[in-house]
């Protein structure tokens, strides 16, 4: 074999396992729950195979099943705005900073490497009926029991905002910190308050890191099961929920492959007009 | 007067991200039996209890043996391709990075959902392979990602010298590419090793009855309700998964400062 037919082939020997992996472990598995959702459970034995509409039919009809992707799709978005809210002034604090940038920025990176799960039950320890924040109101008397805080759709939203935060600061942070701070001075020398150059310079060059942060913040917290399971109430479930109790609880593997499959259209309609857009290299680069 | 605001406002964001941990660090040290507030005194007890539990030992060993094999099998993964993706010219590079980092843009509940029917149905059921065969997919991405910022940086042409030199590719990758990679590699695997310690999303659809990791262990212990030892299990938790990048980045720090780098 000649040279180049060997430096041809190469690249492809070394990316051949990982595109194996992929192509085995989450190509072929999508392709196959598409196939399994049009197949039926039945109370004894294998799942029927065959091409029934029933599973789909359920999934998009069913007034519960509405419901509960609405609400799941309207939690994500008060999510994603609180993050904004939370996040936006701390990633321009940490852009304009001078003495401490980098330990802020290290201190950012630190929630990505503590656990999703203990940073979610620590709400517990602040807002449980023996949480430190029902402790401070009994011993100052302002109640004599604890006040009932946890377990509704309001600490599944905080829980939620807690855990994507750091996604939402680090998104905008990148993009505000490759903006010449000079145009935002150029602005102020020509005449615009601080305030003026800050909206119209430095917000609409900073939106594709907001909007990053955003979709970032809307999918993860769209597909999350286990912040309601802790830190909501019987009545606060997500959609993720839906997939996990068909799968885990009621073995209905067909229905679960629909529900799952439609919250991958739903969730995957919105990163597509994002890529439209906006493109997915924004998005990658929070990450390196 | 607007800076002042928007500091303080940084401050709060900040609180608002770490009270809450700190407070489970501070709670797994509470002499309270209940280990609740107020904390009545300094103790290691919860500590003590976790290391006399069974099955929290057990589910550290389950979650230590996963996190290293994914770590490895997923950086070897990651590395190899890293290195065609940056190293060659090749048709279609947009796509199959695409395809490589896909396992991050598909919700993790419908990845795990995929992945155990589709191993299920070719007789694979829940067990220990699926459970690795997960992690691995869905670190991945998180792998490539951070090994190709790395390798982005190290110049092609050391390799060429020792090619020129009469070295074969296979003894330039092993003598001059890989030391030179070493830092990527180890983040790769220290990020694999994390992502795959903490995760439980995933772990909760493949993990087989009675097998727990560290952080389903924590899912049915709060089942009944918060207790100082979980708590204290968070904690060393918090301990392995923040001190070990940070270990590993003062021990290259230390080695590069010896060889005067």
């Amino acid at each position: 074999m000649s040279v180049e037919a060997r430096e041809k082939r190469q690249p492809w020997i070394l990316l051949s396992p990982a595109l194996g992996a992929v192509t085995l472990l989450l190509l072929v598995p999508l392709l196959f729950i598409v196939v399994y959702s049009f197949w039926l459970r039945s109370a004894v034995g294998p799942d029927t195979v065959g091409f029934h509409l029933d599973n789909w039919q359920r999934a998009l009809t069913d007034p519960f099943y509405r419901y509960i992707l609405f609400n799941t799709l309207k939690i994500a978005a008060i999510t994603t705005f609180f993050c904004a809210l939370l996040g936006y002034p701390a990633a321009y604090f940490i852009t304009r900073s001078s003495g401490n940038k980098l330990i802020l920025l290290l201190l950012l990176m630190l929630p990505f490497w503590i656990s999703y799960i203990i940073r979610t039950m620590s709400w517990i320890n602040i807002l449980g009926s023996s949480g430190a924040l029902n402790s401070l109101l009994m011993s100052m008397g302002i109640t004599s029991s604890p006040v009932q805080m946890l377990y509704n759709e309001a600490t599944v939203i905080l829980g939620l905002v807690h855990f994507l935060l750091p996604f939402m600061v680090l998104n905008i942070y990148v993009s505000l910190d490759g903006i010449d701070t000079n145009l935002e001075d150029a602005a102020t020398s020509l005449g615009a308050t601080r305030w003026q150059a800050f909206l119209q310079v430095t917000l609409p060059l900073s939106l594709p890191g907001l909007a990053a942060g955003g979709l970032l913040c809307f999918v993860l917290g769209a597909g999350t099961y286990i912040t309601p399971l802790i830190l909501g109430g019987p009545r606060d479930a997500m959609f993720a929920n839906l997939v996990f109790e068909a799968i885990i609880t009621q073995l209905n593997w067909p229905m679960g492959s629909a529900l799952s499959l439609l919250l991958l259209i739903v969730l995957g309609a919105l990163v597509a007009i994002y890529n439209r857009f906006l493109g997915m290299s924004q998005l990658t680069k929070g990450l390196s | 007067m607007g800076w002042a605001a928007i500091r303080a406002y940084t401050i709060l964001v900040y609180l608002f991200m770490f009270l809450p941990v700190a407070v489970v660090v501070l709670l797994s040290f509470n002499q309270n039996q209940f280990g609740s507030f107020p904390m009545t005194g300094f103790s290691f007890r919860w500590f003590e209890a976790l290391w006399n539990n069974d099955a929290v030992m057990r589910a550290f060993r389950t979650s230590l043996i996963l996190g290293l094999l994914t770590a490895l099998i997923s950086t070897t993964l990651g590395v190899l391709a890293s290195l065609a993706l940056v190293r060659y010219a090749i048709p279609g590079k947009n796509l199959i990075t695409t395809i490589l980092i896909a396992p991050i843009l598909v919700p993790e509940v419908v990845l795990a959902v995929a992945l155990l029917l589709f191993l299920n149905w070719l007789g694979i059921g829940k067990s220990f392979a699926l459970l690795l065969a997960g992690h691995v997919i869905f670190t991945l991405p998180f792998v490539i990602l951070v090994v190709q910022a790395r390798l982005v940086s190290i110049r092609r042409d050391v390799e060429e010298a020792a090619l020129s030199l009469g070295a074969s590719p296979v003894q330039t990758f092993f003598s001059v590419t890989l030391p030179l990679l070493m830092p990527a590699v180890a983040a790769g695997a220290l990020f694999a090793f994390t992502i795959s310690f903490d995760d439980i999303t995933g772990t909760l659809f493949w993990k087989p009855g009675g097998v727990e990791t560290v952080p389903t262990q924590i899912f049915s212990m709060l089942r009944n309700s918060i207790s100082p030892e979980i708590n204290a299990l968070g904690t060393v938790m918090i301990i392995i998964t923040v001190g070990l990048p940070l270990l590993g980045a003062a021990i290259a720090r230390q080695i590069s400062i010896k060889r005067g780098m």
